[in-house]
C-alpha cells in the first residue's frame, strides 16, 4: 500500500503517518483513504509557479510591522538583562548588522551539573568578565611613598571565588613595569610604578581599576535562570567562541543572539535557524502572527550563499541582477553609472523593471506565454512579414 | 549674598532670600510696586529674578495666606450686588497675575476644601484647568481625558453661525448652519462665552441600539424625515474675486463678456449668465467651470513677429469660474475698486448641503462618525408614545472609550428636554445624576433613560429596552460633497504624459506603490499592466543601433536619425516614464541601447 505512495508523498509525512497509525489497525480501505486524502493535501500546500512569494513575504512582514509600537516600548526584560526587541532589533536582523545592539547569549550547563546551584553559580562566575575595580574596596594613593594602595573587597572576593593570588598573578600580566605586593595577611594591594612622579601614580591608578582579572571578556552580565527543571546562565555582552571552551557548558544547546557568531563558531545552518529563531522572538514578543515560513525563507536567502548577507544594498538587494531593480532601491546614479561603464544588459526578468517599462511582470497571469503552432499557409505569411521588417 | 536682577539686568544682591521675596510680593499686593511686575527665585542658581517686561503670559489666581483664601464670602456678596469689581479685588491685593516664572515658586490649591498651610494660591475656579474649548465639554469630569481633548477638537470643527454679519463679509470657506440651537445640557462657560449667540450644532433625540448594520464602526443612523425638515442643513459660501489689472505698457484688464475671437474662448454656453458688463446677475444657478466674472486680458509676451501680424492685437481670456466639482447659486455681488485703484469684482456663491451618507457629525465627547444610512421615518424605531429619534448612535462606541459623560448627556438632555429647562453641566460642578434620575422618575419616565422601542419594519417590540435620550450633536465641515473625486480621461502632465494630480484639477487616482505590491502578490499581472497604461506610448525602435527612430506617418515611412532608412525599425509600445528616462540618460551622455526580443517567439 505504502510503496504505491512513495513517489507521490515525501519521506518525512510518509513516516510520520506511519509513526501516527501505527496502533490503528487500519483496514486497506480506510488507508487508501487517508493516504489519498493526505496526497490531495500535499499538493494543494505546495506552491502554484508564477505565485509571488517574495512580496507576499515583504507583505507579510510589513503589514505586522507598521503595528509595532513606539520604539519606546521596544526594551524589555529585567533591569539586570536588556534586550532590543521590536522594529529596531528586527531591522538589526534583516540587516545583518555586524554588531548587536544588546548582545546576549544563553549558556546551558551539561546535563549532569545544570540542576546543581552551586556548579551553575561556580560557572556563571567564571563566565563573568571580572574587573580589578570589582574586587577591591577602596584605591587610594599614598603621595609619600607614590604607591597606590587598594584595599581588597573580601566579600565580592568570597562570592567570586578569587584567590588573592589570582588577582596578583593577573594584575603582573596587565600592568607591566609595576611592582604588586599583597599586604597585610592579603586584606590589601600595593601597587608601586617605576617613575618617581606623581601624574604617573594617579595615571597607574586609573589604569589598574580596569585590569582583567578573571572570566570571559565582554560578558558584562550573568543572570542564572530556572528554565524547566535546569539552570540557564543568561548573559549581557556575548563571547561565544571562549564560553564552550569551559567544560561545563553543554555546546550543543549553547547560543548568543549574533548570528556572525553562530556563524563562525557553528557554522552557516546554525546561523539561518539562528535567524529564524532571533525573527521569531521578536514578532512573538509583540504578539504578532507571521507564518515561520515567510521567515525561513527570508533567512534562507540571507544565508544562501554560505555567507550571511543582510537585505541591504551592500547584501542582497545590492547583488539582483537587473540594473534598473538595483537604481529604484537605492542609490540609482551611482547603479546607473556602473553599468554603462561595464555595458550591463537588462533582460527584463523580473517585476520592478517591467513595472517601468509598463510591460506585464513574470508573475502569476503575466508568466505563461501563448505559443501558437502555426503552420501552411499562415507560417508562410508570417515569415514574408518578418522578412519585410 | 543673592543676585538679583531686573529684567535680567544685574541690580544688585541680597542676604536673605525669603524675608526680600516676602517684602517684594507685600509691597506689589499694597500697591506700592506695579501689579504688573513678578518675582522668581531660582534655588539652583541661587539667583532672583525681578520681570515687569511685556509679553509674559500671565494669569490670576486668588492670594492665599496663612492657609485661608483671601477672598470671602463677604466680597462675594459685594460682587453679586455689584458694589465691587475685579480691579477691586485686584488693587485689594486678593486676587494677582502670576507669570510662567512666579509659578515655579508658589503652591496652588485647585479647590478652596484642599487649602493646606503650605499653599500659597488658590484657583478661582477648578474649570481654569480647562481651556475655553474643552470647558465646553458637559460632564467632562466624567471622561478620560484623552476623550476631552478629542472631543474639544471636533468642536473646533462643527459647523454654526460663527458670526451675525457673515452675510457681509467675503471670508473664504465659510460654512453656516440653519437653526442653529442653545445646547440643553451646558456649561457655565457656554454663558460666559456667549455661546447661545452663535451656536454651532442642534438639540436631537438620539436612540443608543443597532440598526441593521448599517451603524456599525462609529456610523450613525439619521431619520429621513428629520433631514427634511432641515436637521443639520448648512450652506457653503465661496466668494471669486477679479481684478481689473494694469500692464506696462498702458495695457490694461478688461471686465466684460469676451468676444468670440479672444484667445481661449469658452463655449458660448458658460457665459451665458453674464450681463452687459461682464459680471454674473445675482441668484443665477451657476455648475461647474461657468463663467462668473468674464474679464479679457492683453497678450502676453509681444513676440517680434506678432507685432506685425493680426495676432498682436488678440487678447487672451482670463475669466474666473466657478471651481472644478462645485456648483451653487450667486448670492451677493460687490463691485468695488482695491487699494491700487483697480476695479476689483467679488461674486460670493452659495451652495445648500443637505446631509447625505458620509458626512461626518460628532457629539462634544470624541464621538464622531459619519452617516451609514439615512432611514425613511417609516422604517425607523418609534417609542410608546411614538417618538422617533432622529439618530440612532452605536452602544458598541461606548464601553470601550469610557465616554461616560455621554451617556450622562443624554440623561440630562432627557431631562431637560421634558421638564423645559436646561441642565447644568459644568466640570466639577454640574448637577448630579441621582439628581436627574429622580427627577426623570418624577416625569413619567424609567429612572435610568431607557424604554420600550417598536420595530418600525415590523412593528413588533423590541426585547430589549432601548436607552432613548436628547443630545447636542454637531455637523462637521467634512463633507462628502467636498470629497467626492471619480475620473475616467482627463488632463495629463506635459513632461511625463501621465495624469495629473489632485481633485481641484480633475487629476487621477494614483495607484501606489503599496497598491502595485498587492497587484503582484495576487499575480494579477495584467490587471497591474492596465493600471499603469495611463501613459503608455508606441514608439519606433532602430534595431541597428538601439535608438528611437521616427515615423513620418504623413509619407508612411520610418527612419533613423542615426542610421538612415536601410535599417529595420520595430515599433513597440512602452511607457512614455520610461521614454523620458532614457532620453534623460542620452542627454547625460548613457547610451542606452535597446535589444528587441519577441517575449514569445525563440
Amino acid at each position: 500500500m505504502i510503496e504505491n505512495y512513495k513517489e507521490k508523498i515525501p519521506a518525512p509525512l510518509l513516516d510520520k503517518y506511519l509513526k501516527l497509525t501505527k496502533d490503528m489497525k487500519l483496514t486497506k480501505d480506510q488507508e487508501k483513504k487517508i493516504l489519498d486524502k493526505l496526497e490531495k493535501e500535499y499538493n494543494n500546500a505546495k506552491i502554484a509557479p508564477g505565485e509571488s512569494i517574495g512580496v507576499i513575504t515583504a507583505e507579510s512582514f510589513g503589514e505586522p510591522g507598521t503595528q509595532m509600537t513606539l520604539n519606546v516600548f521596544h526594551f524589555a526584560g529585567v533591569a539586570e538583562v536588556q534586550v532590543t526587541l521590536g522594529l529596531p532589533r528586527l531591522i538589526e536582523l534583516f540587516d545583518a548588522r555586524k554588531t548587536v545592539s544588546t548582545p546576549a547569549m544563553e549558556v546551558f550547563l551539561d546535563k549532569k551539573y545544570s540542576d546543581n546551584q552551586a556548579t551553575v553559580k561556580k560557572v556563571a562566575a567564571l563566565i563573568k568578565e571580572t574587573k580589578f575595580r570589582e574586587v577591591v574596596s577602596s584605591f587610594s594613593i599614598n603621595v609619600l611613598n607614590l604607591q597606590v594602595e587598594c584595599e581588597l573587597n573580601k566579600k565580592n572576593i568570597r562570592d567570586l571565588k578569587i584567590k588573592e593570588d589570582e588577582i596578583v598573578e593577573a594584575l603582573n600580566k596587565g600592568l607591566k613595569g609595576v611592582n604588586v605586593k599583597l599586604v597585610n595577611k592579603g586584606d590589601s594591594i600595593v601597587l608601586k610604578p617605576n617613575s618617581e612622579e606623581l601624574k604617573d601614580v594617579y595615571k597607574l591608578k586609573e589604569k589598574a581599576k580596569d585590569v582583567f582579572v578573571r572570566g570571559i571578556p565582554g560578558v558584562t552580565q550573568v543572570l542564572p535562570v530556572m528554565q524547566g527543571n535546569e539552570f540557564v546562565i543568561l548573559t549581557a555582552g556575548s563571547n561565544l567562541k571562549e564560553v564552550i571552551k569551559i567544560p561545563e557548558v553543554d555546546e550543543t544547546r549553547t547560543k548568543s543572539n549574533n548570528m556572525f557568531e553562530m556563524h563562525d563558531v557553528f557554522g552557516i545552518e546554525v546561523a539561518r535557524n539562528n535567524i529564524i529563531e532571533e525573527a521569531q522572538k521578536v514578532i512573538q514578543n509583540q504578539g504578532l502572527d507571521v507564518d515561520i515560513r515567510h521567515i525561513m525563507f527570508i533567512a534562507d536567502i540571507m544565508c544562501a550563499t554560505g555567507e550571511i548577507k543582510g537585505i541591504t544594498r551592500s547584501g542582497i538587494t545590492g547583488e539582483k541582477e537587473s540594473v534598473l531593480a538595483r537604481a529604484s532601491f537605492e542609490t540609482p546614479i551611482k547603479h546607473i553609472i556602473d553599468a554603462s561603464l561595464v555595458g550591463e544588459i537588462d533582460t527584463l526578468n523580473s517585476v520592478i523593471e517591467n513595472v517601468i517599462l509598463n510591460q506585464p511582470v513574470p508573475l502569476g497571469t503575466g508568466l505563461p506565454g501563448l505559443v501558437v503552432k502555426m503552420a501552411g499557409e499562415v507560417e508562410n505569411e508570417k515569415s514574408t512579414r518578418s522578412n519585410k521588417k | 549674598m543673592i543676585d538679583v536682577f531686573l529684567n535680567e539686568k544685574y541690580i544688585g544682591e541680597v542676604a536673605n532670600a525669603k524675608t526680600f521675596m516676602e517684602n517684594v510680593k507685600a509691597e506689589r499686593r499694597g500697591g506700592k510696586l506695579p501689579a504688573t511686575m513678578n518675582i522668581y527665585y531660582d534655588e539652583k542658581s541661587n539667583e532672583i529674578y525681578l520681570d515687569s517686561s511685556k509679553g509674559r503670559a500671565r494669569r490670576p489666581l486668588i492670594v492665599v495666606e496663612n492657609g485661608k483664601s483671601l477672598l470671602t464670602d463677604d466680597h462675594y456678596e459685594k460682587l453679586k450686588k455689584n458694589e465691587l469689581k475685579w480691579s477691586d479685588l485686584l488693587k485689594q491685593g486678593i486676587i494677582e497675575y502670576i507669570d510662567a516664572a512666579e509659578e515655579e515658586n508658589i503652591y496652588v490649591a485647585l479647590k478652596e476644601e484642599d487649602i493646606t498651610k503650605e499653599h500659597t494660591h488658590l484657583e478661582i475656579d477648578p474649570i481654569v484647568i480647562l481651556g475655553l474649548t474643552t470647558s465646553l465639554v458637559p460632564f467632562s469630569n466624567f471622561v478620560q481625558s484623552s476623550r476631552l481633548n478629542r472631543g474639544q477638537k471636533t468642536q473646533k470643527q462643527s459647523l454654526g453661525l460663527y458670526l451675525a454679519n457673515y452675510h457681509l463679509r467675503i471670508d473664504t470657506d465659510v460654512n453656516i448652519l440653519h437653526y442653529p440651537q442653545a445646547p440643553i445640557v451646558r456649561s457655565f462657560m457656554h454663558d460666559v462665552s456667549k455661546y447661545n449667540e452663535h451656536p454651532s450644532g442642534q438639540n436631537v433625540v438620539v436612540a443608543l441600539m443597532s440598526y441593521h448594520g448599517y451603524n456599525m464602526q462609529d456610523s450613525l443612523i439619521i431619520n429621513k424625515a428629520s433631514i427634511e425638515r432641515g436637521l443639520a442643513r448648512s450652506t457653503f459660501f465661496r466668494p471669486y474675486s477679479s481684478e481689473e489689472l494694469r500692464y506696462q505698457g498702458g495695457l490694461v484688464d478688461e471686465i466684460g463678456v469676451p468676444d468670440k475671437d479672444v484667445k481661449g474662448y469658452r463655449s458660448e454656453e458658460d457665459y451665458r449668465h453674464l450681463e452687459d458688463d461682464g459680471i454674473i446677475y445675482p441668484e443665477a444657478k451657476v455648475d461647474m467651470e461657468q463663467v462668473l466674472i468674464g474679464k479679457t486680458s492683453p497678450p502676453r509676451f509681444l513676440g517680434d513677429m506678432e507685432e506685425f501680424t493680426l495676432a498682436a492685437n488678440t487678447r487672451r481670456e482670463a475669466s474666473t469660474t466657478i471651481r472644478h466639482g462645485e456648483r451653487g447659486v450667486v448670492d451677493n455681488i460687490i463691485i468695488t475698486e482695491n487699494e491700487e485703484g483697480n476695479k476689483l469684482v467679488v461674486v460670493k456663491v452659495r451652495d445648500q448641503r443637505i446631509p447625505e451618507v458620509g458626512d461626518k457629525f460628532a457629539t462634544r465627547h470624541g464621538q464622531k462618525g459619519v452617516i451609514g444610512a439615512i432611514v425613511p421615518s417609516t422604517d425607523m424605531p418609534f417609542t410608546a408614545s411614538g417618538l422617533i429619534p432622529d439618530i440612532i448612535f452605536s452602544p458598541h462606541s461606548v464601553p470601550s472609550r469610557m465616554s461616560i459623560s455621554h451617556l450622562m448627556e443624554l440623561l440630562g438632555g432627557k431631562v431637560g428636554a421634558l421638564s423645559g429647562r436646561t441642565i447644568d453641566a459644568t466640570t466639577f460642578a454640574g448637577e448630579k445624576e441621582e439628581d436627574l434620575r429622580k427627577e426623570l422618575l418624577s416625569l413619567g419616565f424609567k429612572e435610568n433613560g431607557t424604554e420600550k422601542l417598536y420595530n418600525g419594519i415590523t412593528g413588533e417590540e423590541y426585547e430589549a429596552t432601548i436607552f432613548v435620550g436628547n443630545q447636542y450633536y454637531m455637523k462637521l465641515k467634512y463633507m462628502v460633497a467636498n470629497k467626492l473625486h471619480a475620473r475616467a480621461s482627463g488632463r495629463i502632465q506635459l513632461l511625463t504624459r501621465q495624469p495629473i494630480e489632485g481633485r481641484a484639477k480633475g487629476g487621477g487616482m494614483r495607484l501606489g506603490e503599496m497598491e502595485k505590491d498587492c497587484f503582484v502578490a495576487h499575480g494579477a499581472s495584467l490587471l497591474l499592466k492596465e493600471r499603469f497604461d495611463s501613459d503608455k506610448t508606441r514608439l519606433h525602435v532602430c534595431e541597428s543601433c538601439g535608438l528611437f527612430a521616427v515615423s513620418d506617418d504623413y509619407k508612411g515611412k520610418k527612419f533613423c536619425q542615426r542610421c538612415g532608412n536601410n535599417v529595420e525599425i520595430t515599433t513597440i509600445e512602452l511607457s512614455y516614464a520610461f521614454k523620458l528616462l532614457l532620453d534623460e540618460l542620452k542627454s547625460l551622455g548613457f547610451y542606452p541601447k535597446l535589444k528587441l526580443k519577441s517575449k514569445y517567439l525563440d
